[in-house]
């Protein structure tokens, strides 16, 4: 028997899992620390500003600070000797965390084939996105990002989870 | 001829292996025994006061030998000349005396040369890898250095 329903404000009520509801605030408050060491990182800084405006995706709050972070966001080349930094900065940040590799250089050592430059940030940190692109329009870090967000609202298993790959 | 090189070559007669100022560039390729002595003298003449040591760089001639060769760019404020200095080093010794008793900003050029090169500075103060890390296994403009040699990626310290 159907019921007559009418809209009469009552908050009423939904049901859900907190997992979900957990996943659901931390997909739109991840906190960028931005690991900016060439052009991409000029980019990124077009991708934080008033015209692509990644604060429509939660991702607003730039800390420059690790331990306040959630998602690494590697933007730019990274040599030997940068290599131990930008590690232990993804030792000090908090889990749960991700990792995006963004542009040509951090993706594969991009066309820096020489002696000095770490050929992929995949080769001491598990990374969940990579941005292809040198270096990627803020198109392509707003779609990381979007990408992140699936995968906290899925559930998918982070990168970290399957690392270091066998 | 330029005045430069016949100063050395009238000062240092047994130390000039050979000269020539093509294009007007002045280039003395010389030993390596009294660099020191010889470089001060530039620095010091009155006629030459070479007061100012652009900069030092290795050369690797890989198959020649002597192997190695250190260039010294100088420059004269006061006279407005310029000349290099070339000295050609061994492959199994090549070691030459340090310069920053004459010139105090030779240091990083010739910590650079030893990083990137190996060439061994007698005397220098503080000789360790400049640009590179410590842990850095080889010289990587020797010509002999594998194009795709990597190296060993370290971990933060402990």
């Amino acid at each position: 028997m159907a019921v007559r329903r009418e809209k009469d404000g009552a908050p009423g009520y939904t049901l859900t899992t907190l997992e979900s509801l957990i996943a659901w605030g931390r997909k739109f408050s991840l906190y960028p620390f931005t690991f900016a060491t060439a052009c991409c990182g000029i980019e990124v800084m077009g991708a934080f500003g008033t015209h692509y405006d990644l604060s429509r995706f939660g991702a607003e709050v730039v800390r420059f600070s690790p331990r306040q972070a959630d998602v690494l966001l590697v933007a730019g080349t990274i040599n030997y000797k940068m290599a131990p930094v930008l590690k232990r900065i993804y030792d000090q940040m908090l889990e749960p965390k991700w990792v995006i590799s963004m542009g040509a250089c951090a993706c594969s050592g991009g066309f820096y084939n020489n002696y000095t430059v770490l050929q992929g940030i995949d080769k001491i940190l598990p990374v969940d996105v990579y941005i292809p692109g040198c270096p990627p329009n803020p198109e392509g870090i707003i779609d990381a990002v979007v990408r992140i967000q699936k995968i906290i609202e899925t559930g998918a298993p982070r990168a970290a989870d399957r690392w270091p790959i066998k | 001829m330029s005045i430069v090189l016949d100063r050395l070559r009238e000062r240092f007669p047994a130390d000039v292996v050979s000269t020539h100022s093509n294009f007007g560039d002045d280039t003395a390729l010389m030993r390596r025994e009294r660099i020191v002595e010889i470089l001060a003298f530039l620095r010091d003449d009155p006629e030459l006061l070479f007061d100012f040591a652009m900069d030092l760089t290795g050369v690797d001639y890989l198959g020649e030998e002597p192997r190695f060769e250190v260039v010294y760019h100088l420059y004269s404020l006061e006279k407005k000349r310029r000349v290099r200095i070339k000295v050609r080093l061994h492959e199994n010794d090549p070691v030459i005396d340090t310069a920053v008793s004459v010139w105090p900003g030779i240091n990083w050029y010739e910590r650079e040369a030893w990083d990137m090169y190996g060439i061994v500075f007698r005397g220098h103060p503080n000789l360790k890898r400049i640009l590179l890390y410590e842990a850095f296994e080889g010289h990587p403009l020797r010509k002999d250095y594998p194009k795709a040699k990597r190296q060993p990626t370290i971990g933060p310290e402990e």
